[in-house]
């Protein structure tokens, strides 16, 4: 077995989403989760997924990292596709791509030492003998800033930042290619959320792993990833390099996000005529509206909007966006 | 002069903590959660207050209202309401005053309402409690509250129950049962944390709104520093049990006062450059048997120096700022804004 946490040449996973839908059958009809879903996740990149609740973008994270079966649709890594996999080789592919929980308590066995939680995926794959494993245990917990002895430890002892570095070293022994992060900092605190997003980025440099970065806060997505994606009631809104989709969004459902969110700056500096306040909230992922699923909320929609869903289409380079009146703000 | 910081009207201030000093018993004796959490707030004045978890916002809020667990919390300081201590008043008139003057805003309006009754019968059994009005005339009152926080079809909806809401419309329900009695001051424990982006917006132009034609006074409590920009004027840090500062929110967001709040002004994503470097605080909150004497900030703190093992007062920087550093007023501290 090689030496599980040397920096790996070889690039993080590719993936690709194509029309990719999860539907869910309850008693009340059938809940279309992600309906319809396609973009790329380039290899070593951040790929941010910006969503209300509602949104579908859990069930899309849940999806992406293997652990929900698709409706409809495809998902390829590397442009292969798991079912075209026999089963060592998906057994292989499972292990490259792991997700990371927001709530880091609820992901721990509280009955179990860090080092014993670290170690269970490496005992589950038999991974090396057991010194070996221990080795490669208390490299990951080095690795994301864990004070030495800490593996002796139980969750209750640990700080909410501490108990997320330990579920990342948790992921770091399986050297994955690919990580889903669902909303990783949101039960943190805004003073230690920077050092957890540093050590994110600092493990990407270093080890080459691609991102699918969920989030609902909207400066964090804007912060850390490359390109990002912006769900709505299941579907894609809005899709393209970070800096473009944050900064001159074309969906009016990303100027309202945007706009919505409460800067800490001085009366002086707000500007307040130009905020978009939406009306209402998320309709119900059981009976979506028809045609454009925001045109129930959106400041633009016309009779046109209900009657035609819009094509997902790309206005520039890597910049999709679906509606029939997108265009600067 | 610089200690004008209660501002308008006429001499005394709408609410004055001083001291306050909440501890909880148990077997092996107190632990102290709080230590000296002194503050006003004005009349019609809206003051947020930030910290981490765990600094004491929550457990301040809850002792302003005596809803503390009285078997095992011990509260010592004075919270004079207009006036009076309400540590020292009977339970009776306390009973009397709570949710007629002063009321709270849950963060999680679903488990604050009762599943089992109406919006309207929680409406009016509020409003009953404390006025000697019909039936009639409480509902009344009761559809013009959900009208005034903007529930469509106040009438229709007045006879469903909370599960019928949405997260955004049971928040305005509890905002429209805090302020049906007008209450002089509501306290607010992050009424909009659980709730999405486009939503908390709708939420936190409600209060500003309704605290502007009404004259309450509301105390914010939330971790979220952007959502203490667009609603307050002034604002309070708390760090480890402590107020460590007082200021006006624009003088905070452009020159803090004390390195905690700009270290916490500097932990924002926002701004950052993309891509970059976050700045975060180091180490977390000491526990409350664990509390160096003197500051308690120190051992995070990148401005510590000889000095700051001594006790720190909350002191007087200048206008009308207030912060618990010795060094508050020779450190130039970055804001979130270049000032």
């Amino acid at each position: 077995m090689n030496a599980p946490l040397t920096p790996r040449t070889a690039t993080g996973a590719g993936v690709r989403a194509d029309r990719v839908r999860v539907h869910f059958p309850t008693r009340a009809g059938t809940v279309k989760a992600v309906e319809d879903v396609s973009f790329d996740i380039h290899p070593g990149e951040t790929f941010g997924l910006i969503g209300e609740s509602g949104s579908g973008k859990t069930t899309l994270g849940r999806a992406l990292a293997g652990l929900q079966p698709l409706t409809d649709g495809h998902l390829f890594y590397d442009g292969q596709a798991p079912s075209s996999l026999n089963r060592a080789q998906r057994r292989r592919q499972r292990r490259d791509h792991q997700i990371i929980f927001q709530d880091p308590h609820a992901a721990l066995n509280p009955r179990m030492s860090i080092a014993r939680s670290v170690m269970e995926p490496l005992d589950i794959l038999g991974d090396g003998d057991r010194r070996q494993r221990r080795r490669v245990v208390d490299e990951a917990l080095e690795r994301v800033g864990l004070p030495a002895g800490i593996g002796r430890r139980y969750p209750h002892e640990l700080s909410g930042g501490q108990k997320q570095r330990v579920n990342i070293a948790r992921t770091l022994t399986l050297r994955p290619r690919f990580i889903v992060c669902d909303e990783v900092v949101a039960a943190l605190d805004v003073s230690i959320r920077g050092a957890i997003l540093n050590l994110f980025a600092d493990l990407q440099d270093e080890f080459g792993i691609t991102y699918a970065f969920i989030t609902h806060d909207i400066s964090v997505v804007s912060h850390v990833s490359d390109r990002v994606g912006v769900l709505y009631l299941g579907r894609l809104m809005e899709q393209g390099p970070a800096g473009t989709v944050c900064e001159q969004p074309l969906h009016p459902y990303t100027q309202a996000l945007l706009s919505a969110e409460p800067l800490p700056l001085p009366s002086d500096q707000r500007d307040h005529r130009r905020r978009i306040r939406l009306q209402g909230e998320i309709p119900s992922p059981l009976n979506p509206p028809s045609g454009c699923p925001f045109r129930t909320r959106c400041p633009r929609a016309e009779t046109r909007c209900a009657e035609q869903a819009p094509e997902w289409r790309e206005v520039a380079p890597d910049h999709r966006v679906a509606c029939h009146f997108a265009g600067p703000a | 002069m610089a200690h004008e910081q209660q501002e308008s009207t006429a001499g005394q201030p709408l609410l004055a903590v001083n001291n306050l000093k909440i501890a909880f018993a148990h077997d092996a004796g107190e632990t102290a959660i709080t230590r000296d959490v002194s503050f006003t707030v004005g009349h019609g004045e809206r003051v947020g207050v930030v910290g981490e978890s765990g600094c004491g916002k929550t457990v301040t809020g809850l002792a302003l209202l005596g809803l503390l667990p009285e078997r095992t919390a011990r509260v010592r300081g004075e919270i004079l309401f207009q006036g009076r201590d309400l540590l020292k008043m009977p339970a009776r008139e306390l009973r009397r005053r709570r949710g007629r003057d002063i009321s709270m805003i849950f963060q999680e309006p679903m488990s604050a309402l009762d599943p089992v009754f109406t919006v309207g019968e929680q409406l009016i059994e509020t409003l009953r409690a404390h006025e000697r009005v019909s039936r009639k005339e409480a509902r009344e009152r009761a559809i013009t509250a959900l009208e005034d926080v903007g529930i469509p079809s106040p009438r229709q909806r007045l006879d469903d129950y909370p599960y019928q809401f949405s997260g955004g419309m049971r928040q305005r329900v509890m905002i429209a049962m805090a302020l049906i009695c007008r209450p002089r001051l509501v306290i607010a424990d992050e009424p909009t944390t659980a709730l999405d982006v486009t939503v908390q917006a709708q939420i936190i132009d409600l209060l500003r709104e309704l605290s502007d034609t009404t004259g309450t006074a509301l105390l914010f409590i939330t971790h979220d520093l952007g959502v203490v920009a667009e609603t307050c004027s002034r604002l309070l840090t708390m760090y480890a049990g402590e107020v460590v500062e007082s200021a006006p929110v624009d003088s905070v967001l452009r020159r803090p006062g004390h390195p905690y709040s700009s270290g916490l002004l500097r932990s924002l994503p926002g701004l950052s450059e993309r891509g970059g470097r976050l700045p975060s605080i180091p180490g977390r909150v000491p526990a409350p048997a664990e509390m160096p004497s003197g500051c308690r900030f120190q051992a995070r703190c990148p401005h510590a120096a000889d000095g700051c093992e001594q006790s720190q007062p909350l002191r007087e920087l200048d206008g009308g700022r207030l912060a618990r550093c010795w060094r508050g007023a020779e450190l130039t501290l970055p804001g979130a804004v270049t000032p």
